[in-house]
């Protein structure tokens, strides 16, 4: 997927999605009916249903990505910065990062081991007390190149790892992957009007799918993520949420929604139809945006699927293309079939 | 030779302590460009003669050592199409989490230290820093197919890409101590365009991280009059005290106590005051930590000085320093060589058979 690479490497933090909307809009331009960017940067795409129908399909994907952002320059150049969404303070020592618009390259440094106290080894570092190093050696020269405001994103570059269950690693596959998926669906034409809704700033509150929720109006809605895949061997009996290779996840319940019943049989009933492999995502854990959607209005039927994704929030993240591509699959067949839902109570 | 992109080669090459063929090669063919004669010993060190223009005898001869094998990992078993590994040199763990690395199975094979997410952690677990029995490797492969092509005792190198910052800094891996390798390519071009009498044994040592153990074993097959080491040192950064760092960008830190022959010392400071090489003392009461530290002691033992270069976050993969230091540093040497004479080995008390 050529498209995913493109779509991990370009630089969205939460509240600064522009240069991802450009990307997808480049790719969605001449597939869709109608597009428009509302007042918060979120890029709503109509693609017309095929027949006489006028259900209304929102699906939604984020634009964003967790970051960091500048927060003051320290009399010796060096930058403070804040996590931008949820990032564990634990992955964030010795790694690289690039700033603004110019991506001007930073490293976030760590004391060197020789000069630690053995207790402090065992203490873990606060953002708080970390800062980045762009190489200047006062406050003026470092106004030269970045300023307070400025948004960072880790600089990790999308490689393939290929292996049977054809691995890619990059950044931001939350929600990248979602976002691929997407735009591989808008292909097609469906017996529905799909809007396809590429939001921003979920991240810091499901904040774009809540307003274009709103504008869309639809009867229902579905979000694609790039979800939590915590299956690594672990101690005792805890649930890695998802696993990798083993299809797209299917939410019950997150943090965020129930999801609506009816559309969860239909999902399994076209991956069983279908021969879709596909994993339910262990309950509870998480939000997404169809937190924000089945709460549009007078409510929003809706439901989650995920592409399984190792290592989200944290600079490099990992998935299987085979996950991805069966995850187009199952949206692809449950969007030919979902006009025929019945969603009377 | 290019000091930016010959260092570049190096850091991003793979040389893990006793595995350093990865970046040997790079060394001979640059080192080969200057020397006279150019052979590997037992260990693995790369030891390169660059003749002096002395006809008498006795042949004096000075040694530089900088070593070329870096920090890294090693497999210490395979659980469930993860890899479980254990540390080789000194390591701060808490750097560890969400590091690149490249495990060298039966053919590279890139992957990641994996973590968990943060909604799956709670506050407690957020607070606990990660134990080497809770780190693995995801290089993303099935179980079956990782048992065909990762073995135990398999070599794990970081993995990061050299990057350019602000100002002639340099940030990238193994800076320590391949930056003293690319310090002394710059010496031997140097030395090429002038005189000098003593003969310059270039060591690109093995095995220092684990415990001097190239510097030993080199230093004892050459034995030569002096020998100074090239590593790095602490350069300055935000939290850390004054009194433990030099400025990056400062100049070499040349390191002054037991270690140091105090002429040796001496001669340097001189050197560095006669050219205007900025330079900054490097007061070291114990051991260097450094391959002066064996060298000093080998057979009957011998006069050591280290030079090193001001550098930021060691034994991490954002290892930052200046570029202008390794070149100082360089050209500090090639003048100290050849400002060596017969006039000095008796101030040393040099045996004259």
């Amino acid at each position: 997927m050529l498209l995913l690479k493109e779509l991990s490497e370009a630089c969205g933090v939460s509240g600064n999605e522009g240069t991802v909307r450009q990307v997808i809009l480049d790719a969605i331009r001449d597939r869709v009916d109608e597009y428009r960017t509302d007042a918060l940067g979120n890029l709503i795409a109509l693609k017309k249903g095929n027949g006489k129908t006028t259900r209304k399909v929102m699906i939604a994907a984020h634009m964003d990505e967790v970051g960091l952002m500048i927060m003051h320059i320290e009399k010796e150049g060096s930058l403070r910065f804040h996590p931008v969404g949820g990032i564990d303070d634990r992955v964030l020592l010795a790694k690289k990062v690039l700033i603004g618009e110019n991506k001007v390259p930073g490293v976030i440094g760590a004391k060197p081991v020789h000069l630690l106290e053995p207790k402090a080894r065992e203490q873990v570092v606060k953002f708080k007390e970390m800062s980045i190093d762009i190489g200047v050696s006062s406050k003026e020269e470092a106004e030269r190149l970045v300023k307070v405001g400025d948004y960072a994103v880790f600089d990790v570059p999308f490689v393939e790892l290929g292996g049977a269950l054809r691995t890619v690693k990059g950044k931001a596959f939350d929600d990248r992957a979602g976002c691929a998926v997407l735009i591989e669906l808008l292909q097609d034409r469906y017996p529905v009007d799909l809007y396809a809704a590429f939001t921003v700033q979920e991240e810091v509150g499901l904040r774009g799918a809540r307003v274009a929720a709103y504008s869309i109006a639809p009867h229902l809605a579905f979000a694609l993520e790039g979800t939590i895949c915590d299956d690594l061997p672990k101690k005792g009996d805890t649930s890695p949420t998802t696993v990798l290779g083993k299809g797209p996840a299917i939410t019950i319940m997150d943090r965020s929604v129930i999801a609506d019943r009816r559309l969860v049989e239909l999902l399994i009933d076209t991956a069983e139809k279908n021969g879709i492999p596909y994993q339910f995502k262990q309950p509870a854990l998480g939000g997404t945006d169809a937190g924000a959607i089945h709460l549009s209005r007078e409510g929003v039927p809706s439901a989650v699927v995920a592409v399984p994704s190792r290592y989200i929030h944290s600079p490099t993240s990992l998935l299987s293309l085979n996950d991805l591509e069966n995850t187009v699959q199952l949206m692809r067949q449950t969007l030919a079939r979902v006009n025929d839902l019945d969603l009377t109570r | 030779m290019q000091i930016k992109e010959f260092l570049k080669k190096l850091s991003e090459a793979s040389g893990v302590s006793g595995y350093e063929a990865g970046v040997r090669e790079l060394v001979r063919e640059e080192f080969s460009q200057y020397a006279d004669q150019i052979r590997i010993d037992t260990m693995g060190n790369l030891i390169a003669l660059k003749r002096g223009e002395a006809t008498q005898a006795p042949r004096r001869s000075i040694m530089l050592a900088g070593h070329m094998d870096e920090i890294g990992l090693l497999v210490t078993k395979l659980e469930k199409g993860f890899v479980r590994f254990s540390t080789v040199g000194g390591f701060d763990l808490r750097v560890l989490p969400g590091q690149e690395v490249i495990v060298h199975g039966r053919r590279d094979l890139p992957g990641i230290i994996a973590t968990r997410p943060p909604h799956v952690l709670s506050p407690e677990e957020r607070e606990q820093t990660m134990p080497l029995d809770k780190l693995f490797i995801d290089v993303g492969l099935p179980e079956e197919e990782l048992a065909q092509l990762v073995r135990v005792g398999d070599v794990i190198t970081l993995q990061r890409q050299f990057t350019e910052l602000a100002g002639n800094l340099v940030a990238g891996k193994a800076f320590d101590d391949r930056a003293a390798v690319a310090c002394i390519a710059y010496c031997l071009q140097h030395l090429a365009t002038m005189k000098h009498s003593w003969d310059v044994y270039a060591v690109a040592t093995v095995q220092e991280e684990v415990g001097l153990k190239g510097a030993l074993t080199s230093t004892f097959g050459l034995m030569p009059d002096i020998g100074v080491a090239i590593d790095v040192c602490h350069g300055n950064m935000l939290g850390v005290p004054e009194v433990d760092t030099v400025n990056v960008g400062g100049g070499p830190a040349i390191a002054f106590g037991p270690n140091i022959h105090p002429l040796l010392y001496a001669r340097l400071v001189e050197t560095a005051k006669a050219f205007e090489i900025s330079y900054q003392p490097d007061p070291t009461p114990g051991p260097s930590g450094t391959d002066a530290w064996a060298m000093q002691v080998t057979r009957e033992g011998l006069p050591t000085a280290l030079v090193s270069i001001p550098l930021r976050y060691m034994h991490t993969t954002v290892e930052t320093l200046s570029l202008k230091d390794v070149e100082r540093a360089g050209r500090l040497l090639a003048l100290f060589i050849a400002s060596l004479d017969e006039a000095f080995a008796q101030a040393l008390g040099l045996k004259s058979e």
